[in-house]
């Protein structure tokens, strides 16, 4: 590659912790990787998988989640049920063919600006090794079909 | 996308100063915006220096009534900062306030990037996802919910006392909570308070007694918080008042079984270890109330099944074994935690040999050695409880400013050390050595009280203490405790014997801080303290409405600022109550009873159990008074039935494809 590539990634911000480490992030002047734009939500509870498909299909290369840490929900306990989502839609990311590694789940205070900013730097880098996220073009004639068929790899179940 | 919808969107891009426009290229964003986004609904984007100002909030407002802008978009700070002032803003103008958007071009952009053309490219995809947004949003009214006018004040030490004191006068009825079986918290325990050397009891007892006597007061001593549960307005909590085993209607607190009980314990609290009490006891003579509690674990009646000397000659029969524990349930609108703090274990920094070395006292155990009430009636003795010290040296810092134990500076040590100084000189003509590593005596009068210790003729060594040991080199240290440490000044290494080592611990959060917090639903930032909404602007209010910290539990803190904040918190809760109602996020979700197949996998989900299931008509419903508006259910429905205001699946969609609306323009070109 001649040019650096510049991943973009979508992240998903607890309205009670991670957009505010966002936030505090940003009055405390910490710099972070351009690449992440956040969406914020009421509570990681709120994440409905198809959120993260629709990312990863209209651009997105990499989804980051953010919610309370374990034990700290605003709501008491619905991060639990975003990390149990999240595992799920790992192994359907999986089953499609998509690196699983593209979607991450992290946990920040709204303490934690300096953790929501160095996590972001972390995980745009983790998603420029894997590169973009090609879906390739729309299929017109099913040869074409057949031989993107015999590229592809097998899936590990 | 919304091709479909005929809303026409307004766009203002804030220069904020230069704290936006010094990153991002704010005319570019404007004019891309106003091209790009046209076929999108945007009639009008606009850029202006400060649009949370007066001339810039008319802006949108002249805007909504003569182009008639049904949607707004402010690409400005953080949506926590000023959507209120937007949203306020478009209603002024006819608009209903949610079909405003903040894009976080501050906070998520100018303020964390420093590359002036990737901020420029980012704020217009916050932006364009702001817009796409914006065209989904809902028109939406406001909950409203009548405040209950009691208020909740746990911990009774002086914050706590202040805070509860402010709202009984202004007439509304407080119920203050404390777990110890007095209030006064650790301001009881003390001698003098700097810089004017009151007698700590005499100041803080009649604000004591006021507490415990005031109609609009409700006193729960010997009682923890259990649970709580509501919002804003409406919390219902669980007290559990813990068994006295007196009866408080007969007890007149004559103290006849206190002096009776044959049972000694030593007194780890209130004397930090130094005193006795009984195993039936108030903790001291001024205790509010003045009811005494018996403690279970020492009795000798509840160990052997035998004694019963108090009750034996208690006069009005107050003495009752078959006490249990109590669970009261109050409503309270707001409340306010004042929770204190736990001294730094001095234990902890090995090389100063507390706990090991006994000479080496903590601060709190100096107060009590001090104080006329105390063990030794005021003699400032060594641990013998006879020898008056001829040298004394009080180290100062210890835990705080230290990586190894506690970052952060306690801001009271040092005042606390020079105190110290003063009073082992005054009591005992001791030379006083003060090992410091900066001096801190901000405020009103402390510098003063610095100079006057000087002037005492108190010795001050600038430098961090390596150790305290018992090991002599030579006739000179033989028999003392010798301190090591490097005289920054002067700048060489020093032994300093004395005979006393008083260490100034710092202050550290309640071990149960968190816990606490959790219960409450508040944070505490990473030292452990209880997280304030604003550092500057708003230190007495949480992220979570209703409620509200004072004192210590916020942060180390001098009397003071603690009775300052007290004082702050009540004014802020009377000012809810005053209100008679609040306001409400509209943030809720509903089910579209026509799509529910009632599978019931949302009624689970919900922490407040805010979804019931109609068996008649095999769906589920939702209560919008209980649903706080996190959304899971939301998220999992499998049918979609359930959709959440303002937070809706179109929104989001919406968002998720404006932000990416840049990419798939560059694909495209």
């Amino acid at each position: 590659m001649t040019e650096k590539f510049e991943p973009t990634i979508i992240g998903f911000t607890c309205n009670w912790c991670s957009y505010r480490a966002a936030d505090l992030a940003g009055t405390s002047r910490m710099k972070y990787a351009p690449n992440v734009r956040l969406i914020r939500m009421m509570c990681s509870g709120r994440l409905d998988p198809t959120f993260v498909l629709r990312a990863l299909s209209s651009g997105a290369d990499g989804v980051m989640i953010t919610g309370c840490h374990p034990g700290d929900c605003h709501y008491m306990e619905q991060n639990y049920k975003a990390l149990r989502r999240y595992l799920l839609l790992k192994r359907v990311l999986k089953g499609m063919g998509i690196e699983p590694e593209r979607v991450k789940l992290v946990w920040a205070s709204a303490a934690e600006g300096a953790r929501f900013a160095s996590e972001t730097t972390l995980f745009v880098e983790e998603i420029r090794r894997l590169g973009p996220l090609n879906w390739g073009k729309p299929i017109e004639k099913l040869e074409d079909l057949q031989e993107e068929i015999s590229k592809m790899e097998e899936v590990p179940a | 996308m919304s091709e479909k919808k005929n809303e026409r969107v307004g766009v203002y891009v804030c220069h904020c100063g230069s704290n936006i426009a010094g990153v991002v290229d704010v005319v570019d964003v404007a004019n891309w915006a106003a091209e790009k986004l046209g076929h999108q609904g945007v009639v009008i984007a606009r850029e202006y220096r400060f649009m949370c100002s007066s001339p810039g909030q008319e802006l949108i407002e002249k805007d909504i009534k003569e182009l008639g802008l049904t949607r707004i978009v402010v690409a400005a700070c953080s949506p926590h900062l000023h959507e209120k002032t937007f949203r306020t803003a478009a209603k002024n103008a006819g608009l209903n306030p949610y079909l405003v958007e903040l894009a976080s071009i501050r906070e998520q952009v100018s303020w964390v990037h420093t590359d002036k053309a990737v901020a420029t490219e980012k704020a217009k995809a916050v932006v364009a996802g702001a817009v796409s947004r914006v065209i989904e949003n809902a028109p939406l009214e406001e909950i409203k919910v009548p405040i209950n006018p009691n208020t909740l004040v746990v911990g009774g030490g002086i914050a706590g006392i202040q805070a509860a004191l402010e709202i009984a006068n202004a007439g509304f009825h407080v119920y203050l909570v404390e777990r110890e079986p007095s209030i006064g918290g650790h301001m009881a325990q003390f001698d003098k308070t700097f810089p004017t050397l009151d007698c700590a009891a005499c100041i803080l007892t009649p604000r004591m007694v006021e507490a415990g006597t005031h109609p609009n007061i409700t006193l729960l001593t010997w009682s923890d918080v259990e649970k709580v549960t509501g919002y804003v307005g409406n919390f219902n909590v669980t007290i559990r008042k813990k068994a006295r085993f007196i009866k408080e209607a007969d007890c007149t607190g004559c103290g006849i079984c206190q002096e009776k009980c044959p049972k000694k314990v030593i007194d780890e609290v209130y004397e930090a270890g130094l005193g006795y009490r009984k195993a039936v006891y108030t903790p001291f003579a001024q205790a509010v109330p003045n009811f005494p509690v018996m403690d279970k674990e020492n009795c000798t009646y509840f160990i052997k099944g035998t004694c019963k000397a108090c009750e034996k000659f208690c006069p009005t029969g107050a003495i009752d074994f078959k006490q249990e524990d109590q669970l009261i349930n109050v409503d309270v609108g707001n409340i306010i935690l004042a929770t204190g703090y736990d001294l730094f274990d001095a234990r902890r920094v090995s090389n100063y040999g507390y706990g090991r070395l006994p000479n080496v006292f903590t601060s709190l155990e100096f107060e009590r050695l001090s104080n006329s009430a105390g063990p030794t009636g005021g003699h400032i003795v060594l641990r013998d409880g006879k020898t008056t010290p001829k040298s004394v040296g009080i180290i100062h810092c210890v835990g705080s400013r230290d990586k190894n134990f506690n970052n952060y500076c306690s801001v009271i040590c040092c005042m606390q050390g020079l105190k110290f100084a003063h009073l082992v000189h005054e009591h005992t003509g001791a030379t006083v050595y003060n090992f410091y590593i900066d001096m801190r005596t901000a405020y009103k009068g402390y510098d003063e009280f610095y100079q006057r210790i000087l002037e005492e003729g108190n010795l001050f060594v600038r430098g961090k203490v390596a150790e305290v040991t018992d090991a002599a080199r030579g006739e000179r240290e033989k028999g003392k405790l010798i301190i090591q440490v490097e005289d920054t000044l002067a700048g060489k290494q020093r032994r300093i014997p004395v005979d006393m080592v008083i260490l100034s611990s710092g202050l550290q959060p309640r071990s149960d801080a968190k816990e606490v917090g959790k219960m409450f639903g508040i944070s505490c930032s990473t030292d452990g303290w209880f997280t304030e909404k604003h550092p500057k602007l708003d230190p007495v209010a949480t992220m979570t409405e209703g409620i509200y910290i004072a004192g210590c539990a916020q942060g180390p803190k001098d009397i003071p600022s603690s009775v300052a904040q007290g004082a702050a918190a009540s004014a802020r809760v009377l000012d809810k109550i005053l209100q008679r109602e609040v306001i409400l996020e509209p943030i809720k979700a509903t089910v579209d009873k026509d799509k529910c197949s009632g599978c019931r996998i949302c009624n689970g989900l919900c922490p407040y159990s805010a979804i019931a299931f109609l068996a008649d008509d095999n769906v589920s419903e939702i209560n919008p008074a209980l649903c706080q508006g996190c959304g899971t259910c939301v998220a999992a429905c499998p049918a979609g039935a359930i959709s959440g205001t303002g937070f809706s699946d179109e929104q989001i969609m919406a968002q998720i494809d404006g932000l990416l609306l840049r990419n798939i323009e560059a694909v495209e070109a």
